[in-house]
Order: structure tokens, then sequence, then C-alpha cells
């Protein structure tokens, strides 16, 4: 059983885009001003898929006002059929059950998104969060965010093309500063939200948490699933070992969930949902930011096949994205079929050649 | 080997060197030419710009992600100088400018009469360590 300490369990970095203030123009270098520093917030996720649908549960972490207005992007499988606030304690209680103390919303009007601009599916307030669904590339959800004062990292349009090849959803949060104080939400406090998307292939967003990161970096992360059966995932997770900087989806806890532990997810706020039986996994995310390529896909069937697309392998037709690439592959192909032909033709007259 | 059968090597050969196309090579004449240079993903194509010494290149930028970026010219003391500098934008002057989102920007740029190299780079928070910079070759 893993030593950790909660603090630092509760890893999942999912803040991906920091909010500046909108009279703040970045320029050069020298004028990184407290706002527009990358600095993740660290929250924790459960991904349940059960009856074909994934409750994607995670938690935002308010940095304070002086911090600035810290939002996040994630990318998501589905449309969400409903963003609510999530369990109360819930996260908190997965916690525990991998490491046990030592002691015995409105929905959006239809909006009209003209033609290559993002289209915003769903609007919602959870306390003094703003979430925003929107549908589109990774140039329409980047226009979006930095029209609405999100700071996007400069590996922000790679990534955000990464996921928006697979699923154009992608799901903006930000806190309401003012908000938060009159609500009386302080520094480090999270709200938890629960993302119901129903989905034939549950995926949990990884490489996004690389996000504003430097090569090097150590990414940290804590992945709780809950499936009908014993899942499969690509990438792999591995076996831990005895080693403390053990690194990979080290696969720390599989095994049927407990009783107990599933009758206290019930209990707690808006988590009815939680099924009588399920396969409890957690995955310990501990990878260096530039092998952090993809995905987690999952495939709870039980057939042990998850789909590396959802894991967000290269699609096959990949490589003819480049347009440069693309032409040259194809003229030199050309070239080659003309160059066999002309054999053909060549051998052919010899052949027909009157013997001299 | 038949001629038309040399041809086609040759044809083969051509199209095979010239399909990688991210270094851009000095104009064979004198006078103003246009350089064009993609922004995606955070970096510039081509990254490598080989000029004539005293030659005037137009720089023509576009920038197709939804991020802004910057096109600045300059040695590495102009370089550092910007990357710790504080100019919320580049108005456009020869060999610097802001590129905003999904926009396309033209700049330019006279380069000295001597051999040398320079940078071209963005400056905004992050996307020089990121990457974005290329080299123009004086020569």
């Amino acid at each position: 059983m893993r030593t950790r300490s909660l603090t630092k369990a509760l890893a999942l970095a999912l803040t991906v885009v920091v909010m500046g203030p909108a009279s703040t123009a970045f320029a050069c270098g020298g004028l990184i001003a407290p706002n527009g520093t990358i600095s993740l917030t660290r929250t924790t996720t459960l991904a349940a898929y059960h009856d074909g649908v994934e409750h994607y549960l995670t938690s935002f972490e308010y940095a304070g006002a002086s911090a600035g207005d810290v939002g996040s992007i994630v990318p998501l499988p589905g449309v969400p059929t409903n963003v609510i606030k999530g369990g109360g304690w819930t996260l908190q209680r997965l916690e525990q059950e991998v490491q046990p103390p030592v002691r015995a919303v409105a929905f959006a009007e239809d909006a009209v998104a003209a033609p290559g601009a993002a289209q915003v599916l769903l609007e919602t307030t959870v306390d003094s969060l703003d979430i925003t669904v929107l549908k589109g590339g990774a140039v329409a959800v980047g226009t979006w965010a930095s029209d609405h004062g999100f700071f996007l990292p400069p590996d922000a349009p790679e990534v955000l093309d990464f996921y928006a090849r697979r699923s154009p959803i992608f799901m903006a949060v930000k806190f309401n500063a003012e908000r938060a104080a009159e609500q009386g939400i302080t520094e480090g406090l999270g709200t938890p939200v629960d993302v119901v998307i129903p989905t034939t292939d549950p995926w949990v967003p990884l490489r996004i948490l690389t996000l504003g990161s430097e090569p090097g970096d150590l990414i940290e992360a804590d992945v709780f699933l809950l499936t009908d059966d014993e899942p499969a995932t690509l990438p792999q997770t591995v076996a831990p070992d005895k080693s403390p900087n053990q690194t990979g989806l080290i696969r720390r806890v599989s095994e049927p969930a407990s009783a107990s532990l599933l009758d206290d997810l019930r209990s707690d706020k808006r988590m009815g949902w939680v099924p009588e039986q399920a396969w409890l996994t957690f995955i310990d995310v501990s990878v260096k930011s530039e092998d952090l390529t993809h995905d987690l896909a999952i495939d709870a069937s039980g057939f042990g096949r998850p789909d590396p697309v959802a894991a967000g392998y290269e699609p096959a037709d990949r490589p003819f994205d480049q347009p440069l690439v693309s032409i040259g592959l194809w003229a030199v192909v050309a070239a080659i079929t003309f160059m066999l032909i002309l054999a053909e033709v060549e051998r052919r007259r010899s052949h027909h050649r009157p013997a001299v | 080997m038949s001629r038309r059968f040399r041809l086609a090597l040759a044809l083969t050969a051509i199209l095979g060197l010239a399909a990688p196309a991210y270094r851009i090579a000095a104009s064979a004449g004198p006078g103003e030419r246009t350089v064009h240079i993609r922004i995606h993903f955070s970096r510039y194509t081509p990254d490598v710009v080989d000029v004539r010494p005293g030659e005037t290149v137009r720089f023509v930028v576009e920038n197709t992600d939804p991020i802004d970026h910057e096109f600045l010219v300059g040695d590495r003391e102009v370089q550092r100088i910007h990357e710790k500098g504080t100019e919320p934008s580049h108005p456009p002057r020869p060999g610097e400018m802001s590129v905003p989102a999904g926009t396309t920007r033209v700049t330019t740029y006279t380069f000295p009469s001597a051999p040398g190299s320079l940078i071209f780079a963005c400056h905004l928070p992050g996307h020089y360590a990121y990457g974005m910079r290329g080299t123009i070759t004086i020569a």
C-alpha cells in the first residue's frame, strides 16, 4: 500500500491554462506577471464507467484571488448530458481507501456558432466555478479561450489539436473570485465537479497534464477507476516495484471494490449513481513530461481491447497531415510509377524489335 | 540504359531531393525578395533562412495558431533584451512585429553587409524556451 501523504496524493492536475487579467498584454518574456505564470493546481479524479455512462469526477482547487483567476480546459470523450457538483467527500474517501489511516446547471440556449468558431454547448455554474462546454477544433477552442481571457502556453495549440482530432469537446472552467469571496471559498479549497458523459469509449485525459510543463518535469497524478469489470487500459499499467523512484503508470490497486467503499460513496451527496458492485483500480501516474504523450483508454467490457484511438495513438492518416510531406511522397510515388511504365514500354519495344 | 529511363531516374532523384523543404535558400539576384514563414504549433517553418549580405527581405509571417506570437529579428543581444524586456507589444518596425492569432503580418528587413548570422524568435512567455526560434545565415 502506498505511503504518500494525502496532500501529495491530491495530484491530478487538470488546470491547464491560467487566466490573465484582461488588461495584461503578454509580450516580452520578462513580462511574466504573477497572473500569467503557469502554476498547476492539484486535483483528484475519478472516472467511473457504468451502463455506457462515464462519470468524470474531479475537483478544482481555488488558488486564491491574489493568484489571479485560475482556469482550466479539460478535454472530454463526449458531450456531457450534465455537469453538476460532485459528491462532497467522494474523492477524499477514495484516497482513504488506498491509503487507510494509521489508527485501527442551466443549459445554454442553442448557440449558433459562426463557421470555424467554437460552439457553446452548455454553460453552468458550480459554486464559484463558471463552466462552459465547447465544441470545436483546436483553433476554434483556442481562439475562444484566448478571447475569454485564458492565457494559453506555447504548447497549447498542439495539445488542443491532439484532443480535437478525436473528440472536439472541451470543458472550460474558471473560478469567479468575487463569487468565491461571497461563498467563503478560501484558498486551497476544492470544488468537486461531476461531468456525466454517455460514451462507448471512456478515457481519461493524461497528456493535458503536461501543458505548460518543461521537459524533465515529473507529472504526478492519481487516477481512480470504477468499472463493472476489471478494466484493460492503454497504455498498459505496470505493477509496482520496490523502488521509491519508480515511474510510469503504476497500478497500485486493482481489486473488487469493497462493499463499505461503495456504500460510503453512494451515501455522499449526489453520488447515488454508484453501482452496487464495481472494480476499483487506482493508477499512480508518475511520468516525465516528455514521456506522457497519450491518454488512458479504458475497456471495461472484459474483452480486453482498449481503443487505441481513444488513447490518442496516431491515427492512420496522420503522416499525410503535413502538406509538404504529402506532396513530396505522392510526387515520388508518381515518378516511380512513371519510371516503371517507361521501363515496361521500353522492354516491349525491344522485345518486338526485329533482330539485326 | 535507354535515354527515357535515365530521364525518369533523374526525375525521381530530383523529386526525392526536393521533398523536404524547411530551409529557404538565398535568392540568385539582387533586390528585395519575399520569404514566407508559417507559424504552426508554436514553431516556425522554415526555421533556417539564408540571405545575402546587404539583402532586403520582406518577411510574410502567417500565424495559424489560436495564440499570439512574435517575429523578432536580431542578434543574440537583441534576443536577450527582448527575452527580458517589458514591451507589451511590438509595433511594426523593421524586423520586429507582433503576429496576433490567426493573422498574417509583414515586415521588411535589410541585412548587414557583413557575413554572419542572426536569430528570429518569439519572446512571449515560455515561447523561446519552447523552441520558437530560427536562424538567418548571412553569406
